[in-house]
Parts: structure tokens; C-alpha cells; sequence
């Protein structure tokens, strides 16, 4: 109960704070999921979000459902999702009905302009955290070079999706080089017990 | 009957072909919902995408929900927002359950590295790509400001408060000075 009370807050606050459309949710998810409730490891949370790009439809309810999922199964991943998305629909509905014309709601946008930048930020922060720990486990200087053929494969306009699928399957028919030392040690566990 | 299973299509659709999270499905919506079942016009379409997008939260679920309410009432609003998240969601776990399954393995370990820079990117240039918009919006002063104040909230050793506070900050002096 306390699980799904922690969920529906997470989730609720992602969706009510994120200003500027799916990417905004991403900074938010991480500080709920990664560093407030721990529910997410940091390598965990950077697979999630690969996938995530490489699937069409919304970022924030992809990532709301898996990890709701995860936590506590299909009510998990119910109420993520709902605490998520629900609100914002809620305001849709009410305001649109009771608004006469958009004109009424134009002071809006500019309460949300001075958002952008946070969010900018926000991503920026999470950018950092993300390179850090890429030059720490594979290496500062594969990472750089890396980093700028991806971003010559992006300004190409191919689509980010495509670039990760074709990681996901470069990672899983390379050659293991360490299968023969795993093999060695899995031998002297058997040896041990 | 046949009515939900129109705006089930009508969601569904442009959610896998929406390539690109939810500004590339906005277009394809509008071909649904306008063009082909003319629930709309173009002027109250092009009204609740102005309302949406001063709302937080996702466009695509936002534009679901109230599209299919408007439609088909409650029922109508479940229908849209189930064919907007349930596919991509579905395939979601399907596909990390199957890796997970694997995550000892060297292969699986292998690509969380390989991912990780290409994540790296797309979050700077998201980060980047709000900037850009922040000084055509507001100017380079105002934006810098922002950066410089927002930053040294949520980040410096000292402060660090909760960047909620700090959104809801920038909201109430968007709502003053811009």
C-alpha cells in the first residue's frame, strides 16, 4: 500500500512538473526513480531509457508503466501510469470547457517560457552525470570518439532509435571475450563447494 | 461499438507511427481526427493543441484524453488514452523482461555501455534544443538568469532544494516578467 501511495506521488509529480513535452519527464522520472525512492539502478535507468526511444509512443507512460510494473506488477504499472497522465487530462477537460476562448489562457504560456531554461538545465545536469560515468567504464577516450560519430549519425537526421537498435544488436552477437575466465572461474566455484 | 473501435484507431495509429514521442504523432492525429472521422474542426483542433501545450505533462495523452472524451464521454476518453500507451507499453516490458532475463550476462552488461554515450547525446541535445527555444522565447538575458539561477538551486552544495520548488518558482516569475 505504502509501494502504491509512493508510486501514484512520483508519478503524479513527473506528470504535473513536466513542462515542454516528453523530454522534460526524463530529468524528473531519474531524480523520483534513481535518486529519491532507489527503485532504479543509474545502468538500469540508461537501458530503460534506450528502449524507450527506440519504441514509438510517449516517453513518460512508457517509463512510468515498466518501472510500475517492476515495483509491483499490473497495479503497479496501472496506477504509474494513470498518476502520470490523469491529471493533465483532467485540466484539459475542465478548462476547455469552461474556458470561452484561448485567449483567456495566453498569460500561460508565459508562465511555462520561464520553465524551458530550468529544464534545459535539468537535462544538461543529467547529460553530465550520464558522460561521467560512460568515460569512468568504458574509457574517457572511446567514449569522445563515440560521442562524435553518434552525433554526426544524428545530424544526419537518422533517427536516435535506429542508432540504439543497432547498438543492441552490435552488444549481443559480439564475441564475449571474457566467456573463457568466466568459464575458469565458474569451474573453481564447482570446486569449492 | 463501432465508435470506440473508431477512435481506438484513430489513437492507436498515429501512436506506432508517431516516430519520435509525441510532436511527430500531433500531425498524424489531427489527419484522424479532422481529415478522415471530422469529429473537429481544424480551428478547435489547432485550440486544444494550444491548451496542451501549455499544459505539463505528455502531448500525446493530453490531446487522447480530451479528444476521445469529447467524442465518446468517459468510455470514449479510456478508449484513446488505452490505444495511445498500451501498445508501446506492451512492448516495452515484453522486450526488457527478455533482456533482463540476460543481465548477468556479459552481452547484456555490454550494451548498458555501448548505450550509454548515445543516451548521453540525446539528453545534451534535448538540453540544447531547450536553450535554443528559451532565447528565441525570452531573450538571451532572461535566459542566461534562468540557467545561472536555476543551476545554482538545484545543484549548488549548499542549496540544493527539491527542483519542483524550483519549477514552480520559474512559473510564478514566468507569470510575472515574461
Amino acid at each position: 500500500m505504502r509501494l502504491q501511495w509512493n508510486l501514484f506521488l512520483a508519478f503524479f509529480r513527473v506528470g504535473m512538473l513536466g513542462y515542454g513535452g516528453g523530454p522534460s519527464s526524463i530529468p524528473l522520472i531519474h531524480i523520483e526513480t534513481v535518486e529519491k525512492y532507489k527503485w532504479v539502478s543509474d545502468e538500469e535507468f540508461g537501458d530503460i531509457l534506450a528502449l524507450c526511444n527506440t519504441l514509438p509512443g510517449p516517453i513518460i507512460t512508457k517509463m512510468a508503466g515498466y518501472i510500475g510494473y517492476r515495483e509491483s506488477g499490473f497495479l503497479g504499472m496501472i496506477n504509474a501510469v494513470i498518476s502520470s497522465i490523469l491529471p493533465t487530462i483532467f485540466l484539459m477537460i475542465i478548462l476547455l470547457s469552461s474556458l470561452s476562448s484561448v485567449k483567456s489562457f495566453e498569460w500561460v504560456s508565459g508562465m511555462t517560457a520561464a520553465v524551458i531554461p530550468v529544464v534545459g538545465v535539468m537535462l544538461a545536469v543529467l547529460t553530465w552525470q550520464f558522460l561521467e560515468k560512460s568515460g569512468k567504464d568504458l574509457g574517457w577516450k572511446k567514449t569522445i570518439i563515440m560521442s562524435a560519430i553518434i552525433l554526426v549519425i544524428l545530424e544526419l537526421g537518422i533517427h536516435p532509435g535506429i542508432i540504439i537498435g543497432v547498438l543492441l544488436i552490435l552488444a549481443l552477437i559480439q564475441k564475449d571475450k571474457r566467456s573463457s575466465s568466466e568459464k575458469k572461474q565458474k569451474a573453481r566455484a564447482g570446486d569449492e563447494q | 461499438m463501432i465508435l470506440y473501435w473508431n477512435i481506438f484507431l484513430a489513437f492507436f495509429i498515429p501512436g506506432i507511427l508517431g516516430y519520435g514521442g509525441g510532436p511527430a504523432s500531433i500531425p498524424l492525429i489531427e489527419n484522424e481526427v479532422v481529415q478522415r472521422y471530422g469529429w473537429m474542426t481544424i480551428e478547435k483542433f489547432s485550440e486544444v493543441l494550444a491548451l496542451g501545450n501549455a499544459l505539463p505533462g505528455p502531448i500525446a495523452t493530453k490531446m487522447a484524453g480530451y479528444i476521445g472524451y469529447e467524442v465518446g464521454g468517459i468510455p470514449g476518453a479510456l478508449v484513446a488514452v488505452f490505444a495511445t500507451v498500451a501498445p508501446s507499453l506492451i512492448l516495452m516490458i515484453a522486450l526488457l523482461g527478455v533482456l533482463y532475463k540476460y543481465k548477468e550476462s556479459a552481452k547484456v552488461k555490454r550494451l548498458t555501455l555501448y548505450v550509454r554515450p548515445v543516451i548521453a547525446l540525446l539528453l545534451g541535445l534535448m538540453a540544447w534544443n531547450f536553450f535554443v527555444e528559451s532565447y528565441e522565447e525570452a531573450g538571451i538575458w532572461q535566459t542566461a538568469f534562468l540557467i545561472v539561477v536555476s543551476y545554482l538551486l538545484m545543484e549548488h552544495e549548499k542549496i540544493k532544494i527539491h527542483p519542483a520548488f524550483v519549477i514552480v518558482g520559474a512559473l510564478v516569475y514566468g507569470g510575472f516578467f515574461l
